[in-house]
């Protein structure tokens, strides 16, 4: 692992020199989509990969915050005023959520989140005087932090990418902590937990508020990338594809959720250039990748690759062939 | 007072609509352990053949019942085929076959959107029942009436179904423990098929009664699905007392809220979910909880 600190650098320069090298604004842009998606599928992957509770509901706490971000402004407040009110509503429903859908796990969650967020869906699309129901709310402005208009692709991006690198970064030292080995622990073993001494349902309500917390910055990124919301982003389509993304890349991985997200942005886009039916491939993909590639396609790659590396070494040294079967094989 | 009496019926009517959609979707949770996420896909696919049907546009036309009927035959064989199909290669993994029956669900959508177009199909109310019945001082439509004594008759067959034949008894095994049903020789992933049909096939004729009510349009699903999620949660799973009383439940609070919060409706949907949540989480009427 002693390359790791030369590969995350080589990455984080990757991506800031990305708009020196693709000038075009349409590419950049669906770069920045790409970040704030994942974003969105980091969230969610706290709460599905390393806590194993499935919802599908996440697109009712991004939505909540773009909605909340949009009605400030609409109402006249300024743009910090708007971002805290959103990330606020963010945390505030996510709080709600958790203690209603905790009181379940497993398949229940999935059912308690999904019928939440539709709730919230439902609010988005109905509640007229507040949320402009299916019009939905136009935001005119990007903020200029420091004095930075956010206006142009290019800067959108920066600034976008400066969220993606902390988001990754704080998910990386949550994993890593004792906190985040607590949560991976109530994932396999809750009982032993319980036994253990940990609050089982503490520590999976911190899960789901930090969740929601990357969810509402993403909403937030998503409503001033946009600078449109509607109670389509809140659709129970968009849970789905939060979840194709981390499950697609590969769940309780950290790269796992960018690559979905890269995967399902540029699958969209190229897609409904063609054909206008994303929501068909969405779902037959979704069903591909459940029903063959279980566990994602970063761990299968990795998998394959590791085997294959294997397999070449065995070649040369000409060992006997009775190594494990790779599919069992530890992680580093 | 006749806005009220008008209001109780139609809460009553979309009630029944809710418990056929429901109690099917119920005994699949019960059996099955998974909630069907295609079901409000089966309630739309239901509606939409059944509107083809009646239109023609097949070569030929048959009445609203035998339109309804056939559509709920073919939504249930749809159903068995994707249960057989799809379903059993994933055994055992719960969370797979969630995810499968969402994908599913998308797909139907968009090719309901694809095969219908995106207008929305108004169904025209079958012949006989377009009029009202006069009882007393207050006038009630006669199809919502024959709507409500569907659902109550649905209701009766399948607890007579339930409780009193040789399949009732093997799906109520199933239910309590499938382990033990398996060991006492009920071949469990038959019933899997069998109640996977059935539920599906109840939830397109559900579609297709509501269609006069409702009508059909992209999005149908989407509506109804979360509606018989709150339904089971309140009710309890793989009960069918728990799936009538919370339709019923859900009929009332559904339709008066709309009629005195018409912006809060969906929401005032999720208040008596909270509450069976924190005081009963297994649900009114549910063995297991949730």
């Amino acid at each position: 692992m002693k390359y790791q600190p030369v590969a995350v650098g080589v990455a984080v320069l990757a991506l800031v020199a990305l708009p020196f090298v693709v000038t075009e604004p349409y590419y950049v842009n669906i770069a920045s989509q790409i970040l704030l998606y994942a974003v969105f599928a980091l969230g969610l992957n706290i709460l599905v990969g390393y806590g194993g509770l499935v919802s599908l509901g996440h697109a009712g706490l991004s939505g909540v915050a773009a909605y909340g971000v949009a009605y400030l402004l609409a109402a006249g407040y300024g743009h910090t005023v708007a971002i805290a009110g959103g990330l606020g509503a963010g945390l505030v429903v996510s709080a709600g959520f958790a203690a209603l859908a905790l009181r379940a796990s497993g398949i229940s969650f999935i059912m308690i989140t999904l019928a939440l967020g539709e709730i919230i869906w439902g609010l988005a699309y109905r509640w007229i005087s507040i949320t402009n129901g299916d019009n939905g709310i136009t935001v005119n402005t990007r903020p200029a932090p420091f004095g930075l208009p956010l206006t142009s692709a290019v800067s959108f991006y920066n600034a976008t990418l400066l969220v993606f690198l902390l988001a990754i970064a704080g998910c990386a030292v949550v994993v890593n902590s004792p906190f985040g080995a607590a949560l991976a622990g109530t994932r396999d073993q809750p009982r032993r937990m319980t036994a253990l001494g940990y609050h089982v349902w503490m520590i999976r309500f911190w899960a789901f508020m930090l969740s929601g917390l990357l969810s509402a910055v993403s909403g937030v990124l998503f409503v001033y990338y946009n600078q449109f919301i509607s109670p389509q982003a809140l659709a129970l389509t968009a849970s789905a594809e939060g979840l194709l993304m981390v499950i697609s890349g590969g769940a309780a991985t950290l790269l796992g959720p960018v690559v979905g997200a890269a995967l399902v942005v540029i699958v969209k886009n190229v897609v409904s250039a063609y054909i206008a039916r994303w929501n068909f491939m969405l779902g037959a993909i979704f069903v591909a990748i459940v029903v063959l590639m279980p566990e994602g396609l970063v761990p299968g790659t990795v998998r394959l690759a590791r085997s294959g590396w294997r397999s070449a070494r065995r070649n040369r040294t000409a060992r006997p062939a009775s190594a494990p079967a790779p599919i069992a094989e530890p992680k580093p | 007072m006749s806005f009220w009496l008008l209001l109780t019926v139609n809460s009553i009517t979309f009630g029944g609509l809710l418990f056929l959609l429901s109690a099917g979707f119920s005994l699949i949770f019960g059996l099955m352990r998974i909630p069907n996420l295609t079901h409000g896909s089966m309630f739309m696919v239901g509606a939409y053949l059944g509107t083809s049907f009646l239109s023609g546009a097949l070569g030929f036309t048959l009445d609203f019942w035998a339109a309804a009927i056939l559509g709920a035959l073919e939504v249930a064989v749809l159903g068995a085929l994707m249960e057989r199909l799809l379903l059993r290669r994933l055994a055992g993994q719960q969370l797979a076959q969630v995810l499968v029956t969402l994908g599913v669900s998308f797909m139907v959508a968009d090719l309901c959107l694809m095969g219908w177009g995106g207008d929305p199909i108004s169904v025209t109310t079958p012949e006989g029942l377009g009029g009202f019945v006069r009882i007393g001082p207050a006038v009630f439509p006669l199809y919502r009436m024959a709507v409500i004594g569907i659902a109550v008759v649905f209701a009766i067959a399948l607890w007579l179904m339930l409780e009193r034949t040789r399949l009732g008894a093997m799906i109520r095994a199933g239910v309590d423990d499938p382990q033990m049903a398996r060991v006492v020789g009920i071949r469990v992933s038959q019933l899997f098929t069998i109640v996977f049909g059935l539920g599906a096939g109840l939830a397109g004729f559900a579609g297709m009664i509501g269609g006069p009510i409702l009508s059909v349009y992209p999005g149908l699903d989407q509506d109804m699905l979360p509606l018989a999620l709150v339904v089971v949660i309140l009710g309890g799973t793989g009960s069918l007392l728990g799936s009538f009383v919370g339709s019923i439940i859900v009929g009332f609070i559904y339709n008066f809220g709309q009629a005195l919060l018409p912006e809060l409706a969906y929401f005032v949907l999720f208040l008596p979910m909270v509450l069976v949540l924190v005081l009963r989480p297994q649900g009114l009427f549910g063995g297991q909880v949730l």
